[in-house]
């Protein structure tokens, strides 16, 4: 089995999954309808990614294993959601801010994996980036309505970007399969995407009348590499509650 | 009073099947029975997502997953089609979406029932979207223009959470026995709530008879809840489910499924507020708006900014 790229199919589809599962929770709860319907469309568009890079994760694991029992069957170390994944929904302004910043990250990271050498990963990205460009160009309107729109809002969606941004030095991290993969042209260094992430989301951000908050290196372990934040494990808990508790039934 | 030869030209149009469009001239009562209506099943849309929600973080596969949240997604659709469609009658979304959170507008009151197990989401696709669409396919033919086409595009979607309900029940049904006791428990619970979305008798129906007059309605009460029977019964039986209801069985002489005695104290009493998650739902609801109340105001507030830049532009 090829280890580096099991590794990073669950990096890309772990992130989508709990992101997606968070947008899940958010449901019915949106300040108003059309909202409801859009963040659904979303969580929608990242569950499928997720279940494609599952899907090929299962594949290359070859064992019989499928896409549902990496979701479902899996503990909370071998998970390798971005820690900005696994944030809770505290309130409208961390939701939004979550999305943004990776989707401004995963517009960068799904068109270099557009050109990747494996076509799977390659005809993921291409069919994913489509629905990225549409994620960012939403997340990005709100985070400027919000920082333009009331002094209520405006500190509501700085205070979001302030909390959420140490969370940001995850996004350009090269775990070990980026790192293998990478010299194949199968996969994309991390760390390359920073520059050009930190000219997307400070233009909107200034944009907005909001300021950029300052890089600091934060001393953290990383959910690439299965260390994750206090919140992931109750997430798990309760999507994997009926797999876990009826082991022998299908659904 | 609406004047008689203005309700006797309108009565014409009605007999001879013409919709009515938001311009025309409507009776008063007309509109506000229209209105009553149209809200209330929007209403019966959004609280409706609620229980399903309940088991969306918990649904157990990633393809049950996309489709839960599929179709709580459609439902949020069909509220906004709806809510749109009472907007024509001279009401705004703002003024209904109050009257509920004042408790003075209903919804379907089939979800203050709780779903408490994931075999709830097979049965409310199931019983309680499969008695939906009779009603809904009914009102395809309903008099008002924008409601009776809001119902064609509704009926179709709901047909399809009706097929991925089931299919739910037949999964738990021909799984382990714990699965086909589930299923099994979500039948007896739902049943009898699903038959009583129908409503009262006809003889005990307060809206009833000026509403098929109008063709607001197009079936009466009765006539719809013994059609949701009649097509259900066989559903069950296939999967070797069992009705809570031992009354019921195959009228030869009427073609039709003969049923037990409806529980009507109950279902006033949930009408009434008094069910199992009628305060949840409300409460939920409200507490939704109010936390996004920051996130409209600024978004009008950015609104109303770029529409005086564009002025003075």
């Amino acid at each position: 089995m090829n280890h580096n790229l099991f590794n990073y199919c669950l990096q890309l589809g772990d992130t989508s999954l709990i992101l997606s599962h968070r947008i899940a929770e958010y449901c019915s709860k949106a300040p108003h309808l059309e909202e409801d319907l859009a963040i659904t469309n979303v969580g929608l568009d990242l569950l499928g990614q997720a279940e494609s890079f599952l899907k090929y994760a299962a594949e290359i694991k070859n064992d019989g294993t499928n896409e549902d029992d990496l979701a479902y069957r899996r503990k909370e170390k071998d998970f390798k959601s971005i820690h900005l994944s696994e944030i809770p929904n505290f309130d409208f302004a961390f939701i939004i801010t979550r999305q943004f910043l990776i989707d401004a990250y995963n517009s960068l990271l799904f068109s270099k994996l557009s050109e990747s050498n494996d076509e799977t990963i390659s005809g993921i990205a291409k069919k994913s980036i489509k629905e990225i460009r549409y994620h960012l160009q939403r997340s990005k309107e709100w985070i400027i309505r919000l920082g333009q729109g009331t002094n209520e809002s405006n500190k509501r969606i700085q205070n979001a970007i302030d909390e959420l941004w140490m969370y940001t030095n995850e996004l350009f991290y090269d775990s070990e399969s980026e790192i293998e993969l990478s010299k194949e042209g199968t996969a994309t260094l991390s760390s390359a995407l920073e520059k050009e992430w930190r000219n997307i989301t400070s233009r909107t951000i200034l944009e907005a009348g909001l300021s950029v908050p300052e890089n600091i290196h934060y001393s953290l372990q990383y959910g690439k590499d299965g260390i994750h934040t206090e919140h992931l494990g109750y997430l798990l808990a309760e999507m994997q509650h009926l797999p876990l508790l009826y082991p022998d039934a299908k659904w | 009073m609406d004047d008689p030869k203005k309700l006797a030209e309108f009565q014409e149009k009605i007999d001879a099947d013409i919709k009515i469009e938001p311009r025309d001239w409507m009776p008063e009562k007309y509109r506000q029975n229209l209105i009553r209506q149209i809200s209330q099943h929007a209403h019966s849309e959004i609280i409706g997502m609620q229980p399903e929600k309940n088991w969306l973080t918990r649904a157990p596969s990633i393809r049950a997953k996309k489709i839960l949240m599929a179709k709580i997604q459609d439902e949020a659709g069909h509220g906004l089609y709806l809510y749109c469609a009472a907007e024509t009658l001279g009401v705004s979304r703002e003024q209904v979406l109050n009257l509920l959170h004042e408790g003075k507008a209903k919804y379907s009151s089939v979800f203050n029932y709780p779903a408490i197990t994931w075999a709830d989401m097979g049965a409310i696709g199931w019983l309680v979207d499969g008695a939906a669409i009779v009603n809904q396919v009914s009102l395809q033919g309903t008099s008002y223009g924008p409601y009776s086409r809001a119902m064609v595009k509704i009926c179709m979607e709901e047909s399809f959470h009706q097929r991925q309900g089931y299919e739910v029940v037949v999964s738990l049904a021909k799984g382990t026995p714990e699965q086909k006791q589930m299923a099994q428990d979500a039948l007896n619970r739902w049943w009898w709530p699903s038959v009583m979305m129908f409503g009262p008798h006809d003889a005990e129906s307060a809206h009833s008879n000026q509403s098929l007059k109008w063709k607001i309605k197009r079936e009466s009460n009765d006539e719809l809840r013994q059609r949701f029977i009649d097509k259900t019964i066989h559903q069950g039986e296939i999967l070797g489910l069992t009705f809570p209801d031992p009354d019921l069985k195959w009228n030869e002489s009427t073609g039709h499924y003969d049923y037990g005695k409806i529980d009507w104290d109950e279902f006033w009493n949930v009408v009434k507020g008094n069910g199992p998650g009628n305060k949840q739902r409300l409460n939920h609801n409200i507490a939704a708006h109010e936390d996004g109340q920051w996130v409209r105001e600024a978004a009008i507030a950015y609104a109303d900014k770029i529409n005086s830049k564009t002025k003075t532009a």
